[in-house]
């Protein structure tokens, strides 16, 4: 277990950096999920932490010690990879205790199939210890590369991207169990990942990351919440958050070319604005302020999301499934003005 | 492929089978030469049409691997009798095999054979690890001017390798090298190590960089990494490199002629020089022709399995 400090670290490849002088805290314990889109340097950062690549430039720490000089196998945290993560040609046994027979730990037989033992009961693969890995469903391979991970029972552990080649089922029940075994073992977890609703799901923290640079840092509460910019705002959530250009004055704020008139509910600088807002926070129903045209209706069984058209400006809310909604129609909604966010309209950072 | 297939398309078939057939037959005429005239009798050697069916007999073999005179006596029935059944098979053919005191006297042939083999598999096994690491450094390290580098070392295998017969035989004289097993290695070795390195290369290039660096992680030094991770997944393309090696070692000839002519001589020059002048022995030559081509054709069979993969290269992908 340990703290996992990255300071100013810049790593190029040619004359692009990949990772752009990052700053992340990673606290002991904690399950901290990297969000970005591809390319934006997640996985790099997860090699320089495991000592697969050499940073330019900054510091990394593993429990405050400086790791620079130190190599890959020295620096004793798991990583479970997206693919290829098994050996071939071993059975999931040889595969579990591969990293126990190395020099750098060493440990007697006994340990060994103990240790196996244990971490096939808590992954539930003890029925597969004897089959060649080829053998294996995509969900069983991870399982094990994750087992190959525990057995080391190293001071973090980091995973990139390991469960977006799974299906969706499999994802959602290997999402649940991996969260579990994080407050069980008590570990440092680094996830990487390009997928919204794993970040939001499965971390204590989330660090949005894009082309090589940390965007914001927060709780999944904080990052849905408080987006710092329309970055943030428009990666994390789905449907995606609507955002449409806007005037305030004079405590108002004005959209869908003055046909939507809201008092804004904090003291804003006049001018351009984009605004954002949720699909849950358009209330869609009879009784509502602005008439929209009805483009499109999607039935999610909970509830229906409908997208909707005022003049040439698209954006989508969220519905209850009772309610009757005819593509094509006419429906009436309104903004809730304590949910709306404020950016600026040239640099796109938030204004709260 | 369709289940149906149009009369038209399985008339083609058969015309393709048919031809194809033909020009297997025409290739392989001169093996079926080599394989019938090492078991046929002197005098069935060089008939007119070929004689098809005969006796197959081992005296061919017999007078491949011994020393042998001419009879300068007149048969004499006794020691015929007292032969042991191989030198009556010569006897018969009024020859006896040279013997001092009680040795018989073998030929050259076994042992230009095993310099063939001393100096193939060696040469073989040097060029084949020197590729495989070079490919992996290749393979897996950034360096700088690395497609130069790759380009220099195939373009030593685009000089036709007569054109520095002469210069290498001169320098090879000064250095001691001819007429020696280990100037035939080097040279061997040399000539084959482009081949390798790109080959390997390509099977490198094949195993997922992931598995080593999961070892890396895992506690593993790179080298145990690369001998236990990246060599095991490397064996078909290893398997397929050695046989390119080996067959091209094994059949060199104009180098062996030129570099050597005792100690070190190999079978290539060997056997033709066997020819000689007056009447010539076919059914000796195509024995040890057939013996010449057994060695490639089992390492070859028994490397099979990984051939069959190897040389579909990167056909196979994930």
């Amino acid at each position: 277990m340990a703290h996992i400090r990255l300071d100013n670290v810049t790593k190029k490849f040619g004359l692009h950096a990949a990772v752009d002088g990052l700053t992340l805290d990673i606290a002991d314990g904690e399950f901290f999920v990297l969000l970005g889109p591809t390319g934006a340097g997640k996985t790099t950062t997860l090699r320089l932490i495991a000592g697969l690549e050499k940073p330019d430039d900054g510091k990394i720490e593993i429990a405050d010690q400086d790791v620079h000089q130190w190599s890959a196998s020295e620096r004793d945290v798991a990583l479970v990879f997206q693919y290829y993560s098994l050996y071939p040609r071993y059975t999931v046994r040889q595969n579990l205790a591969f990293p126990l027979k190395s020099n750098a730990r060493n440990c007697s037989q006994a340990e060994i199939d103990e240790r196996i033992a244990r971490a096939a009961k808590t992954l539930r693969i003890g029925h597969l210890l004897e089959r060649k890995t080829d053998r294996l469903s995509g969900g069983e391979m991870q399982r094990v590369s994750i087992g190959r991970a525990i057995v080391r029972e190293p001071r973090a552990f980091l995973m990139d991207e390991p469960l977006s080649n799974l299906d969706a089922k499999l994802r959602e029940s290997l999402r649940a169990e991996l969260k579990e075994l994080q407050m069980k073992l008590k570990s440092t977890f680094l996830f990487v990942t390009h997928d919204q609703i794993e970040a939001m799901s499965m971390g204590d923290k989330v660090g949005i990351l894009n082309e090589g640079k940390i965007v914001q840092v927060g709780t999944p509460y904080e990052i849905y919440n408080k987006p710092k910019n329309i970055f943030v705002a428009s990666f994390v959530g789905s449907p995606s958050i609507n955002l449409m250009p806007a005037e305030l004055a004079n405590g108002h704020v004005t959209a869908l070319s003055g046909k939507l008139k809201i008092v804004a509910p904090r003291s804003k600088t006049n001018g351009a604005v984009t605004i954002g807002i949720r699909s849950e926070d358009i209330t869609v129903g009879p009784k509502e302020q602005v008439a929209a045209h009805i483009h499109d209706v999607e039935n999610h069984g909970v509830e229906k999301i409908v997208t909707l058209r005022v003049d040439d400006q698209f954006f989508k809310a969220t519905a209850p499934s009772s309610l009757e909604l005819k593509i094509d129609g006419t429906v009436k909604f309104s903004f809730n003005p304590d949910k709306l966010h404020f950016f600026d309209a040239a640099s796109g950072a938030s204004r709260a | 492929m369709a289940v149906v297939t149009s009369s038209r398309k399985k008339a083609f078939n058969r015309v393709a089978i048919v031809s194809i057939l033909l020009i297997t037959l025409i290739f392989l005429s001169p093996l079926y030469w080599i394989g019938t005239t090492a078991f046929k009798p002197r005098s069935l050697a060089t008939t007119v049409p070929p004689t098809v069916l005969f006796q197959p007999e081992i005296t061919p073999f017999i007078k491949l691997l011994t020393k042998r005179v001419q009879l300068t006596k007149a048969y004499d029935p006794a020691i015929y009798a007292a032969s042991p059944w191989y030198e009556q098979r010569i006897y018969d053919g009024g020859e006896r095999i040279l013997r001092v005191g009680p040795n018989i006297q073998l030929s050259q042939y076994p042992n230009r054979f095993m310099n063939s083999l001393i100096i193939a598999i060696i040469s073989t096994i040097i060029a084949v690890s020197m590729g495989t690491i070079t490919a992996y450094g290749f393979s897996r390290f950034k360096m700088a001017g690395e497609a130069d580098l790759l380009f220099f070392v195939l373009s030593t295998r685009m000089l036709p390798p007569i054109v520095v017969a002469i210069p290498m035989y001169l320098m090879y004289r000064v250095v001691g090298l001819n007429d020696t097993h280990i100037g035939l290695i080097i040279l061997y070795t040399a000539f084959n190590l482009s081949f390798s390195v790109w080959l390997m290369k390509g099977f490198m290039d094949e195993i997922p960089k992931e598995y080593e660096e999961a070892a890396l992680v895992d506690g593993y030094t790179r080298l145990q990494a690369f001998f236990k991770i990246v060599l095991p997944e490397a064996v078909t393309g290893i398997a397929a490199t050695a046989v390119f090696c080996f067959i091209t070692a094994w059949n060199e000839y104009a180098f062996a002629l030129m570099m050597t002519n005792r100690r070190a001589q190999t079978a290539p020059p060997f056997i033709p020089s066997q020819i000689g002048s007056g009447l010539t022995d076919w059914t000796v030559i195509a024995s040890g022709t057939f013996l010449f081509l057994l060695p490639v054709a089992i390492f070859t069979f028994a490397l099979r399995k990984h051939l069959l993969r190897g040389v579909t290269f990167g056909a196979i992908r994930k």
